[in-house]
């Protein structure tokens, strides 16, 4: 060992025993252990050598390999984060109202939340759509939905994210016929869609078909757009509902870059181009409270996915291997105890994002524990971006925490633990099989239940849940979806069946029944049938009928 | 005395089952019996899972704002099978003022965010509407 870093253990030992040691036999500290949100143990103190020594390799330069303090070199300086509030409920003329004005308060990107009917592949009048047509999002069952929803928004100057998992290439043809109706060419079109099928068996439960074929439905996206759609990002892997679900920040990384392994073994197989498609590949993470941890995770996160496309995978573009990533503001944070306290929390994480050098940022209303949320709490949300943009500072210089002793040992220590967790689901076979086996989700499950418990033992203090609380009035002005819009969206579904022309909707639908049936990439088939006016309970039946449905394997 | 014996359901089509699963392991904890459904469970499987397991309550826990929708067919089905004895409970995002409707509908006491394990096992051992000695 170095003689400085000798000298140095020498006199941190020295510290510890003399100084320390005075003022905590008569001041004992308020715990016998602290802890980070994801319940780590956290250290009294740290000193340099403890993650910064190998400062070239592992740290290095913002831009370049393994970008661990930025897929950018100059970041924040050079352009903003993409402000994208996700947003979507009731029909689609409502949905739309909401995206214009967002736009016209700043909002940089738009970000499309589908009811769940949508998301599952049911249009509005299947009996398994009653009761949640319109609730947590906006309600698509055909081309003339998506028509409606980006009536008067140029597509070719903004970008979409839209959160679409099963029936992802359905809705991404919508947007790309919508697309040509402007006379906008799909080479123009910038956005995301979500496209991850994993985390969906893992946590968030809106999928539709067995593992097999979804791969297939994934690995066809990322080929056909490729070629025809070059500016979008064909998959944004998340972690976001991963965490949700109860993982800590380490299983968040570790789980997620684990599907993000699957995904690009299934694309190899397919026989694409790691270069080609790699560039596209886009993540997804969540924010929570515990600042200096949620910025580490970005850091860790971001050099691991740099050095498995580049060791694992002999990934050459540099674009391949940079991790670009959306981030959100935790959910599961919030309280509807004193919800205007969840301004401050949403603050916090904000800040951990752009410390962890996100590429776009949502960020959670006030009110969200309660309801969806109104358009004053949304502003107020999206104000709290501008704030941190434009005031706070933290903008002026890149990765500005990088050399914080703590944030450095900090991130070694995710990257170690999450590496473990990769290791760990290699030897089960990949994150597929280790998902068939319950692993992933009973890690996640125990992590909850953990979490769940320091609250209750009050270990875990929330502000107004576990302490602080008051006697409160029940919360007014929430927003409520009108059962009415099930009945005027089911309705405005039959009158444009009984309009369209029922012979090329029943060939689109033969013909991609053969293209499902075969080996063809299924996208240029699923575009034609969406063109015909075929219904996206239409076609993700012909899909159930040739691929079959997922069954979720129940643990506790 | 047998232990009591619990169903927790996910009704509805979202995929949020992190408090599901939580309470569900807290019950289990306390000493219960439980059997968890899974997600997407229409009114009608509940019911069905809830007669054919003889359970002494139902536990709903519903995110996607259906809620008004369905928690009260289950209470209506299980009325309609001649089942008047088990204790239904809601829990989930659900508004306070969609609460009393839902308990005139059956639906006996609602528990929204911040909820603790305790609460919910404390209130189902003192309000089973079933005899744990017969």
């Amino acid at each position: 060992m170095e003689n400085w870093k000798k000298h140095l253990q020498t006199e941190r030992k020295r510290w510890e025993e003399t100084i320390v040691k005075k003022v905590t036999d008569r001041f004992p500290e308020r715990k016998e252990t602290f802890v980070t949100g994801s319940r780590e143990p956290v250290e009294r103190l740290y000193t340099p050598g403890e993650g910064d020594d190998q400062y070239l390799d592992e740290i290095g330069f913002p831009g370049q390999y393994p970008f661990t303090r930025g897929v950018q070199p100059t970041m924040y300086r050079g352009r903003l984060w993409t402000m994208r509030m996700y947003a979507g409920f009731a029909t689609a003329e409502e949905s739309n109202a909401r995206y214009k004005y967002l736009v016209s308060q700043g909002s940089s990107g738009l970000s499309v939340a589908f009811d769940l009917p949508t998301q599952i592949g049911y249009d509005s009048d299947h009996a398994l759509a009653a009761g949640e047509v319109g609730k947590v999002g906006v309600a698509i069952d055909s081309l003339a939905d998506m028509e409606r929803l980006f009536d008067g928004i140029p597509l070719d100057r903004v970008s979409t994210s839209m959160t679409i998992n099963a029936p992802a290439a359905v809705l991404l043809a919508m947007y790309i016929a919508v697309a040509e109706k402007q006379g906008v060419s799909a080479g123009q079109l910038r956005g995301t869609i979500q496209n991850d099928i994993l985390k969906e068996y893992i946590a968030r439960g809106t999928y539709i078909y067995p593992t097999q074929p979804s791969m297939r439905l994934i690995t066809d996206i990322f080929a056909y757009c490729s070629k025809e759609v070059p500016k979008w990002n064909t998959i944004s892997i998340s972690g976001y509902h991963i965490r949700e679900a109860g993982a800590t920040a380490a299983q968040e990384v570790g789980f997620t870059l684990a599907d993000g392994i699957a995904y690009v073994e299934a694309a190899l197989q397919a026989g694409l181009d790691i270069d080609e498609f790699g560039p596209r590949l886009s993540f997804f993470f969540n924010a929570h409270n515990d600042l200096l941890e949620e910025v580490s995770k970005y850091r860790a996160a971001r050099r691991m996915w740099a050095k498995i496309m580049k060791e694992r995978f002999k990934a050459e573009n540099p674009k391949s291997m940079m991790m670009k990533f959306h981030t959100q503001t935790g959910g599961s944070t919030l309280t509807a105890q004193q919800p205007d306290n969840n301004i401050v929390r949403v603050t916090i994480q904000t800040l951990a994002a752009i410390f962890g050098g996100t590429q776009s940022l949502h960020t959670n209303s006030r009110d969200e524990a309660l309801a969806l949320p109104t358009e004053a709490s949304v502003r107020i949300a999206l104000r709290t971006q501008q704030i941190v943009a434009h005031e706070s500072g933290v903008t002026q210089t890149v990765d500005p925490l990088a050399g914080s002793y703590y944030i450095e040992s900090k991130t070694n220590q995710i990257e170690e633990e999450a590496f473990a967790l990769i290791e760990k689901i290699d030897e089960l076979g990949g994150a597929p099989r280790a998902i068939d086996l319950g692993f992933i989700q009973q890690a996640i499950s125990d992590a909850a239940y953990a979490a769940q418990k320091d609250i209750e033992s009050g270990e875990q203090i929330v502000v107004g849940v576990n302490q602080y609380q008051i006697e409160e009035e029940a919360p007014k002005d929430l927003l409520r979806v009108d059962p009415a819009v099930e009945i005027r969206q089911v309705k405005a579904l039959h009158a444009m069946k009984a309009d369209r022309d029922q012979t090329s909707v029943e060939e689109a639908l033969k013909e991609l029944k053969a293209v499902c049936q075969g080996t063809g990439n299924t996208m240029p088939a699923i575009l034609k049938a969406v063109r015909t006016y075929a219904t996206l309970g239409e076609i993700s039946d012909v899909m159930r009928d040739v691929f079959g449905e997922y069954e979720q394997h129940v643990r506790l | 005395m047998r232990p009591i014996r619990v169903l927790v359901a996910k009704p509805g089509l979202d995929g949020h089952d992190r408090g599901a699963k939580v309470i569900a392991r807290a019950l289990r904890d306390a000493g219960m019996e439980v059997i968890y459904t899974g997600l997407r469970q229409t009114p009608e499987q509940i019911v069905r899972a809830a007669v054919d397991e003889d359970v002494d309550v139902v536990a709903m826990s519903i995110l996607s704002g259906a809620h008004n929708h369905l928690l009260p067919q289950v209470a209506k089905g299980l009325k309609a099978e001649g089942v008047k004895d088990v204790l239904i409970l809601g829990g989930g995002v659900i508004p306070d003022t969609d609460i009393p409707n839902l308990k005139t509908q059956g639906i006996e006491a609602v528990f929204t965010p911040g909820t603790t394990m305790e609460t919910v096992v404390s209130y189902i051992r003192s309000n089973l509407k079933r005899d744990l000695r017969e």
